[in-house]
């Protein structure tokens, strides 16, 4: 931290200078903590989001260390994890612990806050032209909910009883009954209680992220001028205001389940030997209200990637995005069928066939939107200038997962084929590629390229190669496998497999995958050490549009003091993706239009 | 034949867009939009477990208490005095934003006091209802006994009559009712009852500010606006309340 003061007092004394232009003293505790800067808010998110990161994906490597070695006794485990991993063993509390925690912390904490945290926060203003979001203060207070939100999750595992265990989904009965399983007593209420504080973080920026985008652009930044990134936020906030509170109303409904003896999605229940009193409600009211937000969730992790990917490709590959009000408009299809489509989650809870069939047909729709925006970005890259940095080459490695797990949607949307693949590897397989693996991709070229707007130094080149080359080949090698393991009936949430005959085939296959796996973690590692190295001793930046971008971010100085502009905000005169126009390599975004300039 | 539109053609011409409004007012606008959600995903979970039941209490039955009327039977009376104090208070509201516009403190001021006077006699309705429902004594056939319960969320004395069977009152014996009906009664009309109560302490603040001259200061009475706007949609929240409950 302190570091940071030394480069601001290593640049440029007049830089210094505009960076107080206007505001009071910052002290330490109002610069770094309570922050209401959106810059700096973003980093908070993008830090508090990569610690999850590396809790949640730790959990995936200890569960994979039962999936792929079940015979092996790791003394070690013992010493860290007690009577979780009695013998060297993880136990199957523990193993189900760790699933839940890893899908809740790795969808909610990780992909949703630390992504539309991160980027809403840092490119809004920056790109629409604002001095600071609508409201900083409320920004702060999302933050902050987040953090309270993460305190509690964080709490939940470390207490007797062990951290909710049934499923990032958490499904009534078992999560709604004390006595059903050991996580289901206090982790459980824990779980909640985090939740319901994460939703508050998420109304509170998604507010905050709308109204700056429809109501703070500087002169001239019409909406189709805007750049793709702000318009995916833009959606993704959108997606997050309508479809969180119905999760919340979820919560409530269950939380009185738990404690005050209501029935809303309990009947006819033997636990223990003992008939439970509660009748009338259902458990299955409680998956619509949980996928209501759930699938539109996804969207929420995938279209901030895709804002970021259509950028940073565009740049890169110095031509104008393809089929820029075409991107726009198949984002708004997506946003639209998002809120359409949660049933092809239940096709296997007995809904009537009928409804079934309605909701296959709204989810291959789907595919349309999401094959124009492919089409898009291959057209984009088609005879570009091609820049093959690490930003670049994640884009890319972005659309060639997002292919690959496209695909087998179509075949989960079906309800047909789902009847058979449901709750199989080939899920895990499939959301982990198309939501998981490349929406990490999106968020590292989102890093990788915007580092410098954050830190005014670049990440390490040479580092971020790796980095990309292990991430994609070892993602491939985890996923792939599971679709065949999937195809095989192999079932998910499972704790060992090795007892059925028909899945002894996969016993080194689960090794080749756990190894993947257990390689992949290693090398974020790696990313985050290059990110912490990089922020104190990465090579700095001296010019201010480092990668020739069109968009306002790199008008501002390199490293912008709170407000961003030092004189008065640009105005605006074209849209953001003038690349070798007229024999330019680029115009940004504040040169006014030229007499004889050609229409793009 | 198409018509040629020149470029920046003013399409509104009907003063000041609806549109063009301050980010603080359209922060409340989408909060309500999210809310909505919120009440939305309520009542559609009310819908779908009410019609998967095969007995559903009446309305006209269940809400026939007055206060001091002892066992006069006047179906659905109190909650519509309910329904017009909440409505009245919305119309109280309105003046309050009107004499805002003028930046009259003095009208201002006094509107509010209205409107939190209604809303608090609102709440109190609300809460001789619950305590009404709470602690009634019907007479309910439990276990091959007949015993004596109010309705909570988690027992519903509103079932179906038993045939022949009267209880030392001579009033007639029901079977207990489905359980859901005290969980989303109370559960849903608590939660709308909290955003009121939400609303009157806000009302409470926004008076307070008015008194200070807070918005005299600032020069508009935009947040008595944002509030209003609040307190129009708690309004409107309850009109769905009653009809799913009341009503229907």
């Amino acid at each position: 931290m302190s570091n940071e003061a030394v480069i601001q007092h290593g640049t440029v004394s007049h830089e210094v200078h505009e960076h107080h232009e206007g505001h009071h003293h910052e002290t330490f505790i109002s610069k770094y903590v309570f922050s209401q800067d959106h810059k700096m808010i973003a980093k908070q998110f993008l830090i508090t989001g990569m610690v999850w990161a590396v809790i949640g994906g730790l959990m995936s490597v200890l569960f994979r260390i039962q999936l792929g070695y079940p015979d092996a006794h790791l003394p070690w485990l013992e010493d860290i994890f007690g009577h979780w991993a009695k013998d060297g063993k993880i136990q199957p509390e523990f193993y189900y612990a760790l699933g839940t925690m890893h899908g809740t912390i790795l969808v909610f904490f990780v992909l949703t806050a630390g992504l539309s945290g991160t980027f809403a926060n840092l490119l809004i203003p920056f790109q629409v032209g604002a001095r600071d979001m609508a409201s900083p203060f409320m920004n702060m207070l999302s933050y902050w909910f987040f953090v309270l939100a993460s305190i509690v999750m964080l709490a939940s595992l470390f207490i007797q009883t062990g951290p909710a265990s049934g499923g990032w989904t958490v499904y009534p009965p078992l999560s709604a009954l004390g006595d059903a399983s050991q996580g289901s007593k206090l982790g459980m209420d824990l779980w909640l209680i985090s939740m319901a504080l994460f939703v508050v973080s998420q109304l509170l920026g998604g507010l905050n992220y709308v109204s700056t985008i429809l109501n703070m652009r500087t002169k001239g930044m019409t909406m189709t001028r805007l750049p793709l990134t702000v318009w995916a936020i833009l959606f993704t906030a959108i997606l997050g205001i309508l479809s969180f509170p119905v999760l919340f109303s979820g919560f409530i409904l269950l939380l009185f389940d738990r404690h005050l003896g209501t029935s809303f999605y309990l009947s006819d229940i033997v636990l223990s030997g003992k008939i439970l009193p509660n009748e009338g409600g259902s458990p299955i009211l409680y998956q619509h209200l949980f996928w209501f937000l759930g699938h539109p969730e996804v969207y929420i992790i995938i279209l901030p990637t895709m804002g970021l990917v259509s950028e940073v490709m565009s740049i890169n590959a110095r031509k104008p995005i393809f089929g820029y009000m075409a991107m726009i408009a198949s984002m708004f299809a997506i946003a639209l069928l998002a809120f359409l489509v949660w049933a092809h989650h239940m096709f296997v809870t007995g809904m009537n066939p009928f409804l079934g069939s309605v909701f296959v047909l709204l989810t291959l729709l789907i595919a349309v939107p999401s094959a124009i925006k492919v089409f898009n970005w291959l057209t984009t890259l088609w005879k570009g200038n091609i820049r093959f940095n690490p930003g670049m080459l994640f884009c890319i490695g972005f659309v060639s997962m997002f292919i690959s797990g496209g695909l087998t949607g179509i075949f989960l949307g079906n309800s047909t084929l789902d009847i058979h693949l449901h709750d199989t590897y080939f899920v895990i397989a499939h959301f982990h590629i198309v939501m998981g693996v490349s929406a990490f991709m999106g968020m590292f070229a989102g890093i990788y390229h915007w580092f410098p707007k954050m830190y005014g130094r670049y990440m390490n080149n040479t580092l971020g190669y790796i980095h990309f080359w292990v991430t994609l080949v070892c993602a491939y090698v985890i996923f792939w496998p599971m679709h065949y393991e999937g195809f095989a009936g192999m079932p998910r949430r499972y704790y060992d497999y090795s007892n059925w005959e028909s899945f002894k085939q996969f016993v080194e296959l689960n090794k080749v995958i756990s190894f993947a796996a257990i390689l992949s973690f290693l090398v974020q590692l790696m990313f985050i050490f290059n990110f912490i190295y990089s922020i104190f001793k990465g090579r700095r930046v001296t010019s201010k549009n480092p990668w020739g971008a069109t968009t306002l971010e790199w008008t501002t100085p390199i490293r912008p003091g709170h407000g961003n502009w030092p004189g008065e905000i640009p105005e605006v005169h074209r849209w953001a993706y003038d690349y070798g126009k007229d024999g330019m390599d680029f115009i940004d975004q504040t040169t006014p239009v030229g007499k004889d300039e050609s229409k793009h | 034949m198409s018509t040629h539109v020149p470029a920046g053609y003013k399409w509104w011409t009907g003063g000041k867009s609806p549109y063009n409004v301050s980010y603080g007012k359209l922060m409340m606008w989408i909060f309500l939009l999210s809310d909505t959600f919120t009440f939305g995903a309520l009542l559609i979970s009310y819908g779908t477990i009410r019609v998967s039941q095969n007995y559903w209490p009446d309305p006209n039955h269940v809400f026939n208490a007055f206060p001091l009327m002892g066992h006069a039977n006047l179906p659905l009376a109190f909650v519509s005095l309910m329904t017009f104090i909440l409505i009245m208070s919305s119309v109280t509201m309105v003046l309050a934003v009107h004499e805002g516009h003028k930046r009259n403190r003095a009208g201002v001021e006094k509107w509010l006091l209205w409107t939190i006077l209604g809303g608090s006699l609102f709440l109190s309705c609300q809460a001789w209802e619950w305590t009404h429902m709470i602690t009634g004594s019907h007479s309910v056939l439990i276990d091959g006994k007949i015993q004596e319960i109010g309705a909570t969320i988690t027992q519903n004395p509103y079932g179906p009559v038993v045939p022949g069977m009267l209880d030392s009152h001579g009033h007639a014996v029901t079977m207990p009712g489905p359980v859901g009906f005290g969980g989303f009664f109370f559960g849903i009309t608590g939660f709308h009852g909290f955003h009121v109560f939400s609303g009157v302490c806000l009302l409470v603040l926004a008076f307070f500010w008015t008194r200070g001259g807070r918005f005299d200061r600032l020069g508009h009475y935009e947040m008595i606006e944002k509030i209003g706007l609040y307190w129009h949609f708690v309004d409107l929240v309850w009109v769905f309340v009653f009809l799913c409950f009341y009503l229907i």
